[in-house]
């Protein structure tokens, strides 16, 4: 052992020869400012990939297009005009399809960090000396821009079917999607933190996704159901996303805006309703993320 | 939060502060289930070593490397990574580590420099710092011409040089690297090996890696043989070959029977003439102070003379009565064994 030791006393510092230059310690900085770059990197990181994969793009908007040109165009000769009044089948799914975009997108965005475990690059994330706050906000928020832009690349089809929409309404529009989208990107993170392979996303298809889809009054009004449909669709949060969409694109009167035994909710308390569902999925998301197995 | 890595000539408080060793494990356990992955293991590493964990797959090594870079928690005993508890203190140790696992951890459609920079953030570098820092290191890696690219784009070879870059950007005090040829080709394993030789030369960083390579162990300061997630030996290689005890010599003469008889009266060691003329084979202590002492009792022509020192293959066999190749864990320990499959499972 003595020649060991010897050996390793000659690798001790200061054998001394070229240096890589080495970066000056990063100056102490607060915890807040730590998040926030975190944040700022992961959400970069979702744009990147987003702009790099347009397949993805293109087959993100592949099933809506084929709601509202084909679907709609063929229902809305049978319904005539909706119980609403005002507008037409296409018209009245317009909003729901702009709405499903988005879920579509936010929950298999989400889902990917599935495929970032198999692909092992969110052990580099789990390494890294941050917050697990940070690194989910900034998934959510990359996510969420993502689906949102998706969303909004649909509002552009809102002259093909005949709804007109001013200035205004696309501003008030925007805010509405990037909620929606930050909701069900928190609550996607979740079914994968639970979620351990990528078989299991057929799955997520069959009992989360399309039930959420369908019980939401993306495609019909939600008025004059039978009773366990009225009941469900209330329950489903999906619902509380959607409707101020519709009645922002298609005005109060003609969106048949959501009521719960004849009371109209109004738009505030649907919007609080989802952004705190969605806080609370953050917070669950942060949690199985803290959780390193 | 970072502490400034110490550098230049050795100053007697520099090694008051080393003292500690950079890596520290005591009595750790791992258990999954029923199934226990690392079983009471304990050892420590020195400052600027490069020290090796050699078994065979499913041995613990990976579980073992898990719980030092806090992706898991221990389920007993106690570990610290550069004065840090892993469990108590898991940011202090992630800042002070890199990591360059057993699969890729590349995002594919980042380009190399975007690999390189999302971890610079991570690690609480700023712009100026990140450039400074990561060109030399891609020109040393050789990926200068390729940052720009995608790392879809990239080789195996390639990717695994990225990586490594990637786990000395922000000047990690212990750098561990899993299996880090794992799948490559011969050469592009030289290759890697040539970058870790540099590296250890400029940066002088700590080195923990594990390998179920021969080879690789060969190049270990120290290195511990790790069977059924418990340490069997630990020490150099070259202690370790030396505790098997015995080299093998073998001499092929014009009469090899007459060479064995002539030994055995004049050196008192019996041989054992190796059929089909292939020589004469002796199980010595010294090998190659044998050799010469050989010479001055034979009378008869030596044509060759072969010393052969035990390998680490003897040395594993001597620790566990097993072969290495016949220790390899069925595939259901492995799976259990890998925190990568167990993901966030809860409980």
């Amino acid at each position: 052992m003595a020649t060991t030791d010897a050996r390793r006393a000659e690798r001790l510092p200061g054998a001394g020869d070229t240096h890589v230059e080495h970066a000056a310690p990063p100056a102490p900085e607060g915890a807040l400012i730590r998040n926030l770059r975190t944040i700022g990197m992961v959400w970069r990181r979702e744009i990147i990939r987003f702009r790099r994969t347009p397949a993805r793009m293109v087959s993100g908007l592949a099933q809506p297009i084929l709601f509202l040109f084909v679907l709609g165009a063929g229902i809305k000769p049978l319904v005539g005009e909706t119980s609403a009044g005002g507008v037409d089948f296409q018209q009245f799914i317009l909003p729901g399809v702009i709405a499903m975009s988005v879920l579509f997108s936010s929950l298999f965005s989400a889902i990917s960090i599935v495929w970032d475990r198999e692909f092992g690059f969110l052990c580099e994330m789990l390494v890294a000396p941050v917050s697990r706050t940070g690194l989910v906000l900034g998934k959510a928020a990359g996510s969420g821009t993502v689906a949102a832009a998706q969303g909004l690349l649909l509002v552009a089809a809102a002259p093909i079917v005949g709804v007109h929409l001013d200035a205004l309404q696309i501003i008030e529009v925007i805010p509405l999607l990037m909620l929606l989208a930050f909701a069900l990107t928190a609550f996607g993170i979740v079914i994968a933190s639970r979620m351990q392979r990528m078989e299991s996303f057929q799955m997520v298809m069959g009992l989360v996704v399309n039930p959420m889809l369908f019980l939401s009054g993306a495609i019909f009004p939600l008025a004059g159901l039978a009773t366990w449909l009225a009941v469900v669709t209330r329950l489903n949060p999906a619902t509380y996303g959607i409707d101020p969409i519709r009645r922002v694109m298609l005005g109060e009167s003609d969106a048949a805006p959501l009521t719960i035994n004849g009371w109209v909710v109004p738009i505030w308390t649907e919007v609080l309703i989802v952004l705190s569902l969605g806080i609370a999925m953050l917070a669950l998301a942060v949690r199985s993320f803290q959780k390193t197995e | 939060m970072l502490e400034k890595r110490i550098r230049g000539p050795p100053v007697g408080s520099i090694f008051v502060a080393l003292a500690s060793g950079a890596v520290e494990v005591d009595g750790l356990v791992k258990r999954f289930g029923d199934f226990t992955a690392v079983d009471g293991i304990s050892f420590s590493v020195e400052p600027g070593e490069l020290f090796g964990f050699l078994g065979p797959n499913g041995a613990g090594k990976t579980t073992t490397i898990s719980v030092l870079c806090t992706l898991l928690h221990p389920s007993g005993g106690r570990a610290r990574v550069a004065g840090h508890d892993v469990l108590h203190d898991r940011n202090a140790v992630r800042s002070s580590i890199g990591l360059v696992f057993q699969e890729t951890t590349l995002d594919d459609y980042l380009t190399g420099e975007e690999n390189l920079r999302f971890h610079a953030v991570l690690y609480g570098l700023h712009g100026h710092d990140i450039r400074r820092r990561m060109d030399p290191l891609l020109d040393m890696v050789g990926l200068t011409d390729w940052a720009g690219q995608q790392t879809r784009f990239y080789s195996g070879g390639m990717k695994r040089r990225l990586e490594i870059a990637r786990g000395l950007l922000h000047t990690p005090k212990i750098l561990f690297l899993d299996e880090p040829t794992l799948g490559l080709d011969p050469q592009t394993r030289v290759h890697i090996w040539d970058y870790v030789d540099e590296l250890r030369r400029r940066e002088r960083t700590t080195m923990f890696l594990t390998t179920h390579y021969m080879d690789e162990a060969e190049r270990c300061d120290r290195i511990a043989i790790i069977d059924r997630g418990r340490i069997v030996a630990i020490d150099s290689p070259d202690a370790l070959k030396a505790s098997v005890g015995v080299d093998t010599v073998t001499i092929e003469t014009a009469d090899d029977v007459t060479a064995r008889d002539e030994i055995a009266r004049g050196l008192g060691v019996e041989g054992e003439v190796l059929p089909d003329g292939e020589g004469l084979r002796m199980r010595v202590p010294d090998g190659e102070a044998f050799v010469p002492r050989v010479f001055e009792h034979l009378t008869v022509g030596v044509r060759n003379v072969n010393v052969r020192r035990p390998s680490l293959d003897d040395v594993f066999i001597r620790y566990t009565g097993r072969e290495m190749r016949d220790a390899e864990a069925g595939g259901v320990d492995q799976f259990k064994a890998n925190p990568m499959v167990r993901g966030w499972r809860r409980g």
